[in-house]
């Protein structure tokens, strides 16, 4: 009989891993919090660097794991988990060889920020709102006029004490400058202002976008927080900062404000954790053993991670992870078992 | 009779206004020179120069201001910069510094 391995979470981490854990003969079981597959993936427009359509990779991964016939539980929250299964939140126990937290992680909730005016003022909108209208094909002002000139402002819920988010989310960066293109793609002779701290373009091809957004898009950056929003009489939104490079108060009005909100922790990591008897990063993500050999094992034996579970990750490195996962997965069973 | 000075005087804000900022100028050299844009305040022109070795001109301040549509004497500053190229050399962007101060000086003349 084929050994059994339980996947808490069902989005791209999840399936990849697997989908890798099938085709090595192990029967995986995917338990999805949700009532469908896909995570936080699905929905999005299109993912950085090359605008590729977020569903040709989400549909495809959620198509395969249906031939493939991998038992998915839907709806259901898991509790606690151990080297041994997990249990739900009915009592219900899933017991398995081993385990793989691919739990993902919680967008970082803008209204938390009350200074830029996230769900006070109409035309705030963060960059989840932004893709999902993108996806719909309408990008407009409450009032349904298109914008002429809008405000990306970087770091939301990311290197900021105040809402004790102390880490960098990493995949903002590239993302604001994603949107931003797409904005002037979609209205040219708009304005486009992206108010940065760092630009922190670290993986392959962004840089050369961050450059392409400058020269050929015409989008400016400045550097400086958007310290205070306000909405003015006819809806529009007033922005303060400072321009860090020449060392001046800025202000100006825009008719759209886009937060690039950042990555949290889950909440129930700290239960999940309590209950295998593992420690979590101080940033509330789940702690691997080491950043080299054990990036997607822990202390305790047989619970492996995948994904955002334990830092923020883009797509692409959730999916290369999940590989790795089911590598290690493979190699603890074969290990345990066969003697 | 000679008017006492008592000190009072309007302050005009210091903050960088967009809203009433006139950026045609800005505009026209960064079409003109649109690599401008793609500058990632480094600093290494301004490390580089001669002229702020000496005085206080810095290039990469002087730029980013006229670009943001604060002309007010942008000129002047630039009277400063003895076009000795250096900065041209170490600009990581490939910016022509140098003819971006020409033309800055260029656009700006009749201000």
């Amino acid at each position: 009989m084929a050994h059994r391995v339980v996947i808490v979470g069902g989005g791209a981490a999840g399936i990849q891993t697997a989908l890798e854990l099938k085709s090595r003969g192990i029967e995986p079981i995917i338990v999805e919090r949700d009532i469908e597959l896909g995570g936080k993936a699905r929905g999005w427009h299109k993912l950085f660097p090359l605008f590729t359509p977020a569903k040709d990779i989400i549909d495809p991964l959620i198509a395969r794991l249906r031939e493939e016939r991998i038992r998915c539980f839907y709806g259901q929250e898991v509790t606690e988990i151990a080297s041994d299964g997990v249990v739900l939140r009915s009592g219900e126990r899933i017991p398995g060889d081993a385990v793989v937290v691919a739990t993902g992680f919680t967008l970082f909730d803008a209204h938390r920020k009350q200074e830029y005016g996230y769900g006070l003022y109409d035309n705030v909108i963060t960059s989840v709102d932004l893709e999902r209208m993108m996806n719909s094909g309408r990008v407009v002002l409450t009032d349904g006029s298109e914008p002429r000139r809008i405000a990306f402002l970087h770091c939301v819920g990311s290197r900021d004490e105040k809402v004790d988010q102390k880490h960098c989310s990493k995949v903002c960066c590239i993302t604001g400058v994603k949107q931003a293109i797409e904005i002037k793609q979609m209205f040219p002779d708009a304005d486009v202002f992206n108010f940065y701290m760092d630009i922190r373009m670290y993986g392959p091809g962004y840089e050369e976008l961050y450059r392409s957004a400058q020269q050929d898009y015409n989008i400016h950056f400045i550097r400086g927080r958007i310290s205070e929003a306000a909405e003015t009489i006819n809806k529009r939104i007033q922005i303060k900062a400072e321009d860090t490079l020449t060392g001046r108060p800025l202000r100006m009005t825009v008719d759209m404000l886009v937060l690039l909100v950042g990555m949290s922790a889950n909440y129930e990591n700290k239960n999940l954790a309590q209950s295998a008897g593992i420690p979590l990063a101080p940033n509330g993500y789940f702690r691997t053993q080491d950043s080299f050999l054990g990036s997607v094992t822990c202390e305790r034996e047989g619970i492996f991670f995948a994904g955002a579970a334990t830092a923020p990750k883009s797509l692409a490195d959730t999916l290369a992870e999940a590989s790795l996962t089911a590598s290690a997965v493979c190699n603890y069973i074969k290990v345990k078992y066969t003697k | 009779m000679r008017s006492l000075n008592f000190g009072y005087a309007i302050s005009h804000p210091r903050a960088i206004d967009m809203d009433n900022n006139d950026l045609r100028k800005s505009r026209a050299i960064i079409e003109e020179m649109p690599e401008l844009q793609a500058c990632i305040s480094c600093g290494s022109c301004t490390a580089s120069c001669t002229a702020g070795n000496i005085t206080n001109f810095n290039f990469r301040k002087l730029h980013t201001s006229v670009r943001r549509g604060e002309y007010k004497g942008a000129y002047e500053e630039l009277n400063k910069c003895m076009l000795c190229g250096k900065c041209r050399l170490v600009c990581p962007r490939g910016i022509n510094t140098r003819g971006l101060i020409m033309l800055i000086k260029r656009k700006l003349g009749d201000f």
